[in-house]
């Protein structure tokens, strides 16, 4: 897996993003708590802004009402709308540009892997997540 | 003749104070009494024959009774012992279907686990950074600044505990679940016991089949408080609920695989002095004719190797035997099943 995938598709947005929005979705809840503290610096340098979504329902009413978010970072595996089906629902049906889609698994098989792809995923990332990484991959995108 | 009667029959013939006729009427009563005596003694003879007869006979029956006595006796130890080696066998399966209801558990344990501890490691290393970014802002004569700092690291460390606990409490369960049961009945929070239950199943049945996903619903009546159960048993009965459930609905998405929406839903509800646990599933149903069988040790209508047959009638028999509750279901072929546990608060 690259680094950076689809960089190209990153630079199109580059010349407009000063602040980079991100929406995270995932059904355990504290992961709000370790995003808000992990990215402390970048939330109080303004580099970057989050919001959080608790299962795919909520992340597309998210999307629908405010399209803001450039960059969405979803677990697969959440009860009702999965990952996936969220991945699609974004990748068929929404928004010009597209937003940046990072899948995030516990189960990090190949299966997951090939369905992501398949669905248009820009990266694929395995739990637990290594911040630092996501850290160097965000910020190549900025 | 007898010889008294001879005797007596030669003194009346010598007496003279009778006369000719009374001696005659007399020997004719003594000869009489000689034929009663005659056929008395023959009858005694051949009663006394067949009295012998009898107790030889009766000693042989005896003799053949006492072989039988025997006989039954042997056949009674034999089947006590078929008795406790099938009592054995009966533990030994039950045993066996909680080991397998563990094993459909592995994957979604170890999710939860899982899941927890990245916490715990996620926390602990940003309890570090936030540590290190105190000690600066304290260097600095920060004062305010360090202590929005301690206030986001005992945040942290709440977290690191909670989700510590977490995982804690899923491997105790996970281990009281395959010890035999204790049989004692305990105040339990059967919400909190079937929501482990419910999150354990989910993610035991996404990482079998990691493409299919369900809706989970639940509905916990909050005023139901504690209740006294023997609560390893019960969670049995609910998990088998719920692995059912998602394998009704799986089986259905594998039939309509598109515009069906899988979903398993757990609800309690306080009714007077019972309560009661629903679990509800959107899929296969159960047809008619496999109804009355659904609590029969060893039906199942899964294919060889995949259920013991022993779920159903295992709950079964830990509601009604067990808690002296109810244990119903209702459904309609294709279209749902809802089971209730209906237990005496």
């Amino acid at each position: 897996m690259e680094n950076i995938p689809n960089s190209a598709l990153f630079y199109q947005y580059k010349s407009y993003i000063h602040r980079m929005k991100i929406l995270v979705v995932d059904d355990e809840k504290d992961v709000q708590v370790l995003f808000e503290q992990r990215f402390r610096k970048e939330i109080r340098n303004k580099e970057m802004e989050f919001a959080f979504a608790y299962s795919g329902e909520d992340a597309l009413k998210y999307l629908n009402q405010l399209h803001e978010a450039v960059l969405i970072l979803s677990d697969i595996n959440m009860p009702g709308m999965s990952g996936l089906e969220l991945l699609r629902h974004i990748k068929e049906k929404h928004h010009e540009p597209p937003p940046v889609v990072m899948m995030i698994t516990a189960y990090g098989d190949a299966d997951n892997y090939n369905t992501a792809m398949k669905l248009g995923a820009d990266d694929f990332l395995t739990k637990p997540l290594e911040f630092s990484l996501l850290k160097e991959k965000l910020k190549a995108i900025q | 003749m007898n010889q008294n009667l001879q005797n007596i029959s030669q003194l009346i013939e010598q007496s003279e104070a009778l006369s000719a006729e009374q001696k005659k009427s007399i020997a004719d009563w003594i000869k009489e009494v000689d034929k009663s005596i005659t056929i008395t003694e023959f009858k005694l003879d051949r009663t006394e024959k067949v009295k012998k007869t009898t107790s030889i006979l009766l000693e042989e029956t005896i003799q053949e009774l006492e072989l039988k006595r025997k006989a039954v006796e042997e056949s009674n130890t034999a089947l006590q012992r078929s008795l406790e080696d099938l009592k054995a066998a009966q533990a030994q399966l039950i045993q066996a279907e909680k080991m397998a209801s563990l094993g459909e558990l592995t994957a979604g344990i170890a999710h939860e686990i899982q899941n927890p501890l990245n916490f715990v490691n996620n926390f602990s290393e940003v309890s570090n950074e936030l540590i290190d970014e105190m000690k600066e802002q304290l260097e600095k004569g920060n004062t305010e600044d360090a202590k929005a700092i301690a206030n986001e690291v005992k945040m942290s460390l709440e977290k690191i505990n909670h989700h510590g606990k977490r995982a804690d409490g899923i491997v105790k369960s996970m281990l009281q679940h395959s010890r035999t049961s204790s049989n004692k009945k305990e105040p339990t929070d059967i919400n909190a016991l079937a929501d482990e239950y419910l999150r354990l199943a989910y993610h035991g049945m996404r990482a079998k089949d990691k493409v299919f996903n369900a809706a989970i619903k639940s509905d916990y009546d909050e005023s139901i408080g504690l209740v006294k159960i023997i609560s390893q048993d019960i969670g049995r009965v609910i998990l088998n609920l719920i692995t059912n459930a998602f394998y009704a609905v799986m089986e259905k998405k594998k039939i309509h695989p598109e515009g069906y929406e899988p979903t398993v839903t757990v609800s309690t509800k306080k009714l007077g002095n019972k309560i009661e646990v629903r679990v509800r599933d959107n899929g296969t149903g159960i047809p008619q004719k496999a109804l009355d069988k659904i609590f029969q040790p060893f039906f199942t209508t899964k294919p060889t190797g995949q259920g013991t047959g022993l779920g159903l009638s295992l709950s079964y028999d830990i509601v009604t035997k067990g808690h002296g509750g109810e244990l119903k279901v209702e459904t309609r072929d294709g279209e749902y099943t809802e089971f209730s546990i209906i237990l005496s608060v």
